[in-house]
């Protein structure tokens, strides 16, 4: 206690939005709007081009550029971000993966340029891989040069750049792919130790140095609605990395196994239903990461309430922000020890989380660690398994989610009364804009400095040298994002990982009305099969950058499971290849998944390539993050139907898309 | 399509014309009794395309997980880029409960969608468990026609290895290093030995070292015991270690296949025919069952007669519903 008799209160935790739209320069006035507001560090979103390396006038970028984040293409991008932002005072999160190298290279030249010693810069990059292979789907690059580019960023800046994050491991992302605690535990933490035993493997750093090294990882963890067992999940993740830092490791400095996290709490379970109630849902999902002193979290970042309708506007992220400070100013939280300490409850379920999670390490260690549990599939299925379990519960009503499977009974919200208001719209020009200013920055630089950065970058990608300090003189250069990747794409190749989904076993109700429902169905499909000659087929195609795949996963599998032959293509496949997988697989019907928010572009030009190619008498449906008023421009484009998260009923879905293939066979 | 229509249709498939062969491929899955004559007349018609005779039918095989997907999309673009033409037929389990089927090939698989010589059509086993799927067979066919390589890949599991020499002109086995289970059926000719083999995820050359010389060794011990003694033993199986996902050891791979091509060149004919004998049996068999086969005079007798139609110019499709026409008579006369 102070002498005042007032309690000493710890300092409050990093308070961050993720956030970024449009252009450079209009995030960073947004930026600045919100430090303004009391935010006290910066999470930058980018856009899918700049997440998987392209520049806005590569044809992939069509309809991407500016949508979820911002676009960065080159340092004269990232100055503008940070204009009148010092970066000797900040503390810059980046969401950034497969070009994690460049994106900090970028942030380092900007930083040299306004005069700061790289030494002094704090934040994090997340460049975490395995889980982009796993869930989030902005790998490039196979397995083994992506960790390589892992460990140059962290060996490089574990010397260079000392108080900088270089990588968040990502449990987050498995939890929205549907990962249990148990799951998320497990898989953080092998991918932890296949990181860290890369690094080791590089011979790079001493092996008395390496605890420097440990001390710098750091992670990015979820929190979902049931809190108290997340608060545990929280609690067993700080006992096993002690376990793995100190036995793994052999970490003797206490600081350096501390278990230092981020977070963002869950929007997998934000509902479009109801959606005022996602507020308490995500005050809930914070105390689970911050009422443990002994486990809490260094940074927040909270969704907004309206983030299943669209994009959030700037009050929907304040109101989220100030939820945080009124946690952290105005309640007395910070001024108690650790609440749970000596909780007989609270220890017996980490415990059992501990030792839960503990198994399934040993079972993926033993199957070759992280990156071989990825190539086969091992992982990717696990979590397919477990989303399409939870998604069963809910459709049974046996997890209950207000609003959407129980008391969905609702009076006008004033909230939500203009739907198309309630969201925030990003200016169809940025694109062109984009695009115009890329073609000026291209012409205004040294272009022989730019090939003999390129030529150097290339060098060095064939060797195994750090890639960091040619990528830092080519960004320094002008090269491009998009030049940078897709140089490394010629040296390296480009990977698709394993869906998970045509191994996933799914358990279906034996009995109760929802197996007579599945029962039905598998019927209709038989009797569909009898009279066509051919069983039902059904492509399931995700166009654009998003990788966000546990929709189509779970409608893929949905579909097998009630008799369709599906045709799963992946992620990341244009217009184009949809069009001619439609054709040289014979379907019946396309299902296409967009959540990216370019649907307005890519589903119109899905339907007039089919066209073209003499199928456009295909039923086409779309699932995604679509406002009603696009849904009704794209039904008058010929899209079939629109399902949103508000669909949950899968069965309802599947009934739908029968109809449409006996609709068009009985026209036939 | 009409029946007058099979020829005009059979000419677009030779010029590997999408929407002809996809038409085409849709033809040779129907099941329905009704469509059974137009798919005979349909692969009758293209039985003697140029490209059918000339070019080369690989069948892909192995256990699961080995990575056929990817090293099928490796080997598809390195052909391409040797200027040939490539089908593939992707073959995946249907589910028994549902009857329904994940297709996942092409997610493994990248490809330039306006490539005019690549086909790729993913087929579900159906009924028949664990085996090549119903349309397999016929889709090699057309897809023959139109193509230069027609790449069959597997589900890699029970009936599939066997029913994939009755389809291939060449077989291949992928493994991955540490395939304990290939080595002992090879070596207790419990398996067929291929005539290509691929350690497929040689990516750590150390372990594919070792998994080529355990492979060798599994090989040596298999011909001493005699396993696969037959016609073609003049053929020492080649051993190629890939990467599919960093594309090493694809040329090998396609040079290996081409040299088996030159060595089938005289018995090309005789090999493809006693597949053809084969189907036909299976077709008959699956249809009408043990009763079926004796009441016609057993194996050995329907194989014979087989033999004689084929040659004729029958089809095995064709062929087939003759054999299920006698039988339905014979059975009608002990009625």
């Amino acid at each position: 206690m102070a002498q005042d008799g007032k309690r000493e209160r710890d300092r409050p935790w990093i308070m961050r939005t993720y956030s970024g739209h449009s252009t450079a320069a209009a995030s960073n006035e947004l930026y600045r709007t919100n430090l303004a507001k009391g935010q006290t560090g910066l999470s930058v979103a980018f856009d899918l081009p700049t997440q998987t390396g392209y520049d806005a006038d590569d044809p992939l970028a069509r309809g991407e550029v500016g949508k979820v984040g911002v676009p960065i293409s080159h340092v004269g991008d990232m100055r503008a971000l940070f204009n009148e932002i010092p970066l000797d005072q900040m503390n810059t999160s980046m969401t950034i993966n497969a070009t994690a190298v460049w994106l900090l290279s970028l942030y380092i030249a900007t930083a040299e340029d306004q005069g700061v010693d790289p030494q002094v810069l704090r934040g994090t990059t997340q460049n975490d891989i395995i889980k982009e292979y796993l869930s989030r789907g902005t790998h490039i690059f196979p397995p083994a040069p992506s960790m390589r580019l892992i460990t140059d960023l962290i060996t490089y800046t574990v010397e260079k750049v000392p108080k900088w994050n270089p990588i968040n491991i990502c449990s987050y992302h498995l939890q929205e792919a549907g990962a249990t605690p148990t799951q998320e535990l497990a898989y953080a933490l092998v991918t932890a130790i296949g990181v860290l035993d890369a690094v080791k493997a590089t011979g790079r750093i001493p092996e008395s140095e390496f605890g420097k090294v440990v001390g710098r990882i750091s992670f990015f963890v979820n929190a979902g609605i049931r809190f108290v067992e997340e608060l545990c999940k929280m609690r067993a993740f700080v006992e096993l990395w002690d376990r793995v830092t100190r036995e793994r490791y052999g970490v003797t400095d206490p600081k350096q196994r501390r278990f230092r996290y981020g977070v963002q709490v869950n929007s997998l379970g934000l509902t479009e239903q109801q959606p005022e109630n996602n507020v308490i849902r995500i005050v809930l999902e914070m105390l689970a990461v911050t009422l443990s002193k002994d486990a809490r979290a260094r940074a927040v970042q909270l969704p907004a309430w309206n983030e299943a309708l669209g994009l959030p506007r700037p009050w929907d992220q304040q109101w989220s922000l100030r939820t945080q400070q009124i946690l952290a100013y105005e309640t007395d939280l910070l001024e108690y020890a650790d609440l749970f300490n000596g909780s007989e409850v609270v220890e017996a379920h980490t415990q059992e989380l501990v030792e839960s999670a503990w198994a399934e390490v040993q079972e993926v260690l033993k199957r070759g660690g992280a990156v071989e549990a990825v190539e086969s599939g091992y992982i990717k299925q696990k979590l397919v398994e477990s989303n399409a379990a939870r998604l069963r519960a809910i459709e049974t009503g046996e997890q209950i989610v207000v609003g959407v499977n129980k008391f969905v009974e609702s009076a006008p919200s004033p909230l939500t009364e203009n739907l198309d208001d309630a969201i925030l719209t990003v200016d169809p020009k940025v694109d062109a804009d984009q695009r115009a200013a890329l073609a000026r920055w291209k012409q205004d630089r040294d272009n022989d400095a730019v090939e003999k950065a390129l030529a150097e970058l290339q060098r060095v990608a064939k060797s195994d040298e750090n890639m960091m300090p040619a990528s830092i003189a080519a960004a320094h250069a002008g090269v491009t994002t998009g030049e940078w990747a897709n140089l490394l794409r010629d040296v390296w190749g480009e990977y698709r990982a394993p869906t998970g989904v045509a191994g996933a076993s799914v358990k279906t109700a034996a009995t109760g009305p929802n197996a007579e429902t599945v029962q039905r169905l598998r019927n209709r499909i038989h009797a569909l099969e009898a009279s066509m000659g051919r069983r039902p087929k059904l492509l399931v195609g995700k166009p654009g950058l998003d990788g966000h795949s546990n929709g189509a996963e779970q409608i893929a599998i949905k579909a097998r499971d009630v008799g369709f032959d599906v045709v799963y293509e992946g992620i990341r496949v244009s217009p184009e290849q949809i069009v001619a997988s439609a054709l040289e697989e014979g379907v019946h019907l396309v299902g296409l998944s967009i959540l990216s928010g370019s649907h307005l572009a890519l589903v119109p030009e899905v339907l007039q390539r089919l066209r073209e190619a003499g199928l456009g008498d295909l039923p086409v449906v779309a699932g995604g993050i679509i406002p009603e008023a696009d849904a009704e421009r794209l039904r008058q484009e010929g899209l079939a139907a629109v399902y949103t998260p508000k669909d949950f009923e899968l069965d309802n879905i599947m009934s739908d898309l029968i109809d449409l293939v006996d609709r068009q066979h009985a026209a036939e | 399509m009409p029946p007058s229509d099979v020829a005009d249709d059979a000419q677009q498939v030779m010029s590997a014309n999408k929407a002809a062969v996809s038409r085409a491929l849709n033809l040779v899955e129907d099941r329905r009794a009704e469509s059974h004559a137009r798919v005979a007349e349909l692969l009758a018609a293209l039985k003697d395309a140029p490209k059918s005779t000339d070019g080369h039918r690989v069948g892909l095989t192995g256990p699961p997980g080995v990575g056929k997907s990817t090293l099928t999309s490796a080997l598809a673009r390195s052909l391409r880029r040797r200027g040939r033409t490539v089908g593939v037929v992707a073959v995946d389990p249907s589910s028994v409960r549902s009857g329904g089927s994940l297709l996942g090939d092409r997610a493994r698989m990248s490809f330039d969608p306006t490539d005019n010589g690549l086909f790729v059509r993913s087929l579900a086993t159906a009924g028949e468990v664990g085996g090549l799927a119903y349309a397999a067979n016929s889709a090699v066919r057309v897809l023959a026609a139109a193509y230069d390589t027609v790449v069959i890949e597997t589900t890699g599991v029970g009936q599939s290895e066997i029913d994939i020499v009755h389809v291939a002109d060449t077989v291949v086995l992928v493994i991955q290093p540490g395939s304990g289970d290939v080595l002992q059926f090879l070596k207790a000719g419990i398996m067929e030995i291929p005539d290509v083999l691929v350690v497929n995820k040689a990516d750590q050359e150390e372990l594919a070292r070792r998994a080529v010389a355990d492979l060798n060794g599994a090989l040596r011990t298999a011909s001493a015991a005699g396993a696969g003694g037959g016609e073609n033993r003049d053929w020492e199986p080649p051993i190629v270690a890939t990467s599919a996902t960093k594309g090493t050891g694809i040329d090998e791979l396609i040079d290996a296949l081409d040299a088996h091509r030159g060595h089938l060149a005289t018995t090309l004919a005789a090999r493809r025919r006693q597949g053809e004998v084969q189907w036909a049996l299976d077709l008959f068999s699956r249809k009408h069952g043990e009763h079926g086969v004796s009441t016609l005079g057993g194996i050995a007798t329907i194989e014979a007669r087989a033999k004689r139609n084929l040659d004729g110019g029958e089809t095995p499709l064709s062929l087939c519903e003759q054999l299920s026409r006698e039988y339905v008579a014979a059975l009608g006369q002990t009625a």
